[in-house]
């Protein structure tokens, strides 16, 4: 997240090294004490997630029916075990990799459908931002999960389709936001200059349009990755997203939810892991908004 | 005058509406594998297959299958569904009322314990209050809701069995039961919605505190009671409107995950059904219900905003 | 009414007699900041008598808004607080009262008028309504009785059609129509002070007259007294009664207008007075004018006269010793060590 530069947002910037931008942001950044704090603990997280064929105590998917339903601390479970004797504390750790991966997938596939659009409608204008903004409202007035939905419903079910889906939703809302900030940096001086320079557009857009943008863009992603592991969840709980035997957090709350009256804290942990994620994804959103320099932080606020 | 403000805009609507069918349309025409073999059932020849191909008319041009709906489906012919041979229009009429009661209810708990909680903390930024509820509302819109509804059925119905963990009583049936089987699902559906309508309404108000004009009405010796609930709250207002309105649309496709949990037979639970047995007719149907419906709220949502600020409501 | 437009003549000075309407004493107020507290206004006096018209002159930072929120109960109560002193309204000492005491004499017998009058009108209500209440709050009139006192008070500061006018929002208005609009909101229970920080400075020159009279000729005719606080020599000349002029949290010197205009005995009034510019003057080099620097900072107040860096008279002895505010012959007031021998040329 960090070799990325964030402009500062103001004309000399754009000709400042990026080196010395991203430098400032980076200690802005550091002298953030909560936001720090969730970025470590993500670190720790996104860590256990790759590293979990080393880290897990027990193969996830382990069954012993011999010892299911034990609480926490027993026999070298220490998180207990499921209804199918399978070691909790694994079965969470291996859950990270799909809730994780599948929150870069949606974030990602939305990047990758809205991005381009409105980097073009904005900085194009005229018709071709008439149409996109047209479609990006149109996108935009679905309930997110009644969209999310209707576009598994095409690709069928599966974690990996409900992620595509999920970006879909994610697209306009990326669109806009680099559509709205495109707009605000084309008419500046600088953009100007490079144009009656004769630079051609994509160069333009690649050198002093994108870098402007990223800010806030970087923004909206860390929100909406924790968005998507919410949806992840939901999707996965209802039976659309992740299918047995894959198993990320929405998928062991589902299979848990028979054995609350035995094992409550089955349906906690999973859970707990989610809002952990998710709150730890705002809050860097919010220590990124406040480490870009003052003149970028109205446009993120737009 | 307001009405025809309302009817204008309702035209100036009609593009977008067409442009959502068309999408709603599509998104199910590019569905692999194709519904006429759906029907036709696992041992079907492929001449059977085109029969019934024609007979849905799928093997015409795509524009004309889309008119075809469009025209249908303005005449209030949603369609059948492909599994229960039902019509489309009964079976969102009989699953509605539970979907929209709980969708009410969760806006309704959002808005009412977003608003208290945000003016709480909004008149009182920096304060262990207001420290409290913005640490609240950040786990608030970090859980996701069906997990809170777990938590919820197991804490009050399983444990302590003072409300039922699932099913649906309509309100005209038994009130006090529909209280009863509505009120942990309009928890669950709501909190995230409260906790983001809180944030909006904490920095709103605590934004309009500062301006100038709440030092004028202070300087006219106005009660806090006034100062609050008259000079800022109006003035801060406004974008929490919009912020309730895009819940009210997030609630509508959060209670399709919520009906689940609560083992509630409406929309959603048919949605993901319909998912499952690629049910297309459903599908579309309940899309184009819930989005023309999240479109109309938006539309409330400006007229609000043209009461609230006299600026807007002259141009 | 009276379009009055006359130069204050002394017979209105003459005119205040009896026990001072407002009677500020040593008043010190503290901002409380990351490196400890500030004081911003410090040992302030100023006594302003029924009817009379106060000029208080500073350059921003002088301490002459915090003075004057604080009389009014506005300073920010989480970071500023009145350390000593008192501030006597009508015999009450107004830095003892409790938040309701307070709450009942904002807006009746002390009303302000603010230097923004762009934003500081709430933009959501009308502004027949924005006068109204004070009076159905303070008054308890009716609703209707209040609707028409609003527009009788419209009228009264000279917005045209007052009665259509009174429907409108701020919005509608200009910047001196919003003026005027605060000024009506502000006398609309006939108050005893009323308060008017750079009522003036954010409008157009033309209309910036006409708001001076609009106030000089209410205050007149109401025998309101008047706080006029204002960085500008030349609207001193226009309204004021009595003036006292604030540098760095403190008062330097106080006087009555017409001495003050003609003999200013403290160096930095006169250069404020030199800056006034002005068509008949001769601009030669002045002496007097010339105040090189900004004002200090309240974190780095000079230890001794506060404005020796930038006076032109400054001696060794200004370094040194900490001036007092010292009271000379026919009531003037001045804060300077050389004030006995130093004779500063004024402007007529």
């Amino acid at each position: 997240m960090t070799t990325v530069e964030i402009p500062t947002g103001d004309a000399p910037a754009a000709t400042r090294p990026k080196t010395a931008a991203r430098r400032s942001f980076v200690r802005r950044f550091a002298e953030q004490r909560v936001a720090m704090a969730a970025l470590t603990l993500l670190a720790l997280i996104v860590i256990a997630a790759v590293f979990a064929s080393s880290l897990a105590p027990h193969p996830p998917n382990a069954q012993n029916l011999r010892n299911i339903l034990k609480g926490p601390g027993s026999d070298g479970h220490l998180l207990g075990t499921d209804h199918l004797g399978r070691d909790v504390l694994s079965r969470l750790i291996y859950g990270a990799r799909f809730s994780l991966l599948a929150s870069v997938e949606a974030v990602g596939v939305g990047l990758l459908i809205g991005f381009l659009p409105g980097l073009l409608a904005g900085y194009i204008g005229g018709k071709v931002d008439w149409c996109v903004m047209r479609v990006i409202e149109a996108l935009m007035a679905f309930p997110p999960i009644i969209l999310a939905i209707a576009v598994v419903a095409s690709l069928g079910p599966g974690l990996t389709n409900a992620m595509i889906a999920v970006g879909v939703v994610f697209a306009p809302r990326f669109a806009r936001m680099t559509r709205d900030a495109t707009l605000s940096v084309r008419e500046e001086t600088f953009v100007e200059a490079a144009r009656s320079m004769g630079l051609r557009r994509s160069t333009i857009l690649r050198r002093h349009v994108v870098p402007h943008v990223l800010s806030p863009l970087i923004v909206m992603t860390t929100v909406l990755a924790g968005v998507a592991m919410i949806v992840e969840a939901g999707l996965s709980y209802v039976g659309l997203g992740a299918v047995p035997p894959d198993s990320s957090w929405g998928t062991m709350l589902a299979g848990s939810i028979r054995y609350t009256t035995n094992s409550p804290l089955l349906i906690v942990w999973p859970g707990l892991c989610v809002v952990v994620c998710v709150v730890c994804l705002n809050l860097i959103g919010d220590g990124i908004k406040d480490s870009v320099g003052r003149e970028a932080r109205g446009k993120i606020s737009r | 005058m307001r009405l025809q403000t309302i009817v204008r805009r309702l035209i100036a609507l009609l593009p977008m509406m067409l442009l959502v069918a068309l999408m709603i349309f599509s998104i199910t025409y590019l569905i692999p594998g194709d519904a006429a073999a759906t029907i036709a059932g696992d041992g079907a020849t492929a001449a059977e297959i085109g029969r019934i191909r024609n007979e849905l008319g799928l093997d015409r041009p795509f524009f004309v299958q889309f008119f075809t709906w469009l025209g249908n489906v303005a005449t209030g012919d949603l369609g059948v569904s492909l599994t229960t041979g039902r019509s489309v229009g009964d079976t969102i009429v009989s699953r509605g009322p539970a979907t929209i009661s709980l969708g009410v209810a969760g806006l309704a708990v959002g808005v009412l314990v977003g608003t208290s909680l945000g003016v709480l903390a909004g008149t009182k930024i920096g304060s262990a209050r207001d420290r409290f509820a913005v640490v609240g509302a950040s786990v608030g819109v970090a859980m996701p809701n069906f997990w809170l509804g777990l938590l919820l059925v197991t804490i009050f119905a399983v444990n302590l069995g003072w409300l039922p963990a699932t099913g649906y009583v309509g309100i005209t049936e038994n009130p006090i039961e529909f209280l009863r089987h509505i009120t942990l699902p309009a928890l669950a559906l709501g909190s995230a919605s409260a906790a983001e309508i809180c944030r909006q309404t904490r920095a709103s108000l605590g934004n309009v505190l500062e301006m100038d004009y709440m030092r004028t009405a202070r300087m006219k010796g106005l009660p806090a009671r006034v100062l609050v609930g008259k000079h800022a709250l109006k003035n801060a207002a406004s974008p929490v409107v919009t912020t309730v309105g895009l819940q009210a649309t997030v609630l509508l496709g959060g209670t399709v995950i919520v009906e689940r949990v609560f083992g509630i037979a409406g929309l959603g639970t048919t949605a993901i059904e319909a998912v499952s047995s690629r049910d297309i007719p459903i599908i579309q149907g309940i899309a184009l219900l819930t989005t023309i419906t999240a479109i109309l709220v938006n539309l409330m949502v400006d007229m609000m905003q043209m009461y609230l600020n006299p600026k807007v409501r002259m141009s | 009414m009276n379009p009055a437009t006359e130069v204050p003549t002394p017979l209105d000075v003459a005119r205040s007699v009896g026990e001072p309407v407002l009677e500020v004493r040593n008043l010190t107020v503290e901002f409380a900041t990351r490196g400890g507290s500030l004081a911003v206004v410090q040992n302030v006096d100023i006594a302003i008598e029924q009817g009379e018209v106060h000029a208080v002159v500073g350059e921003s930072g002088s301490g002459k808004s915090v003075t004057a929120l604080a009389i009014m109960g506005l300073l920010p109560e989480r970071t500023a607080r009145v350390s000593s002193g008192e501030i006597r309204f009508r015999g009450r000492d107004l830095t003892t009262l409790n938040r309701k005491e307070m709450r009942n004499l904002q807006g009746r017998e002390i009303a302000m008028v603010f230097q923004e009058p762009m934003t500081s009108l709430n933009p959501a209500f009308t502004v027949g309504d924005q006068i109204a209440e004070s009076v159905r709050h303070h008054v308890g009139s009716g609703r209707r009785a209040a609707s028409a006192r609003a527009i009788e008070l419209l009228d009264e500061v000279g917005i045209p059609q007052a009665a259509r006018r009174a429907e409108a929002y701020p919005h509608e208005f200009s910047g001196g129509m919003r003026q005027r609009v605060m000024i009506a909101m502000a006398l609309a229970c006939e108050p005893d002070l009323l308060i008017a920080d750079e009522p003036t400075t954010a409008l157009d020159v033309t209309i910036q007259a006409q708001i001076v009279e609009l106030i000089r000729r209410l205050s007149r005719d109401r025998g309101t007294s008047v706080m006029f606080i204002t960085h500008d020599f030349g609207v001193v000349a226009e309204v004021a009664d009595n003036v006292t002029v604030m540098y760095a949290a403190e008062v330097i010197e106080s006087a009555d207008v017409f001495r003050l205009f003609e003999s200013p005995q403290h160096p930095y009034t006169a250069a404020l007075l030199h800056a006034v510019p002005s068509l008949d003057e001769d601009l030669a080099d002045d002496d007097d004018r010339a105040m090189p620097g900004v004002p200090p900072n309240p974190t780095a107040f000079p230890p001794a006269c506060r404005f020796a860096p930038r006076c032109v008279h400054v001696v060794e002895g200004c370094h040194q010793s900490i001036p007092q505010l010292l009271s000379t012959a026919d009531g003037r007031r001045v804060r300077c060590l050389r004030a006995d021998e130093l004779t500063l040329t004024g402007r007529s």
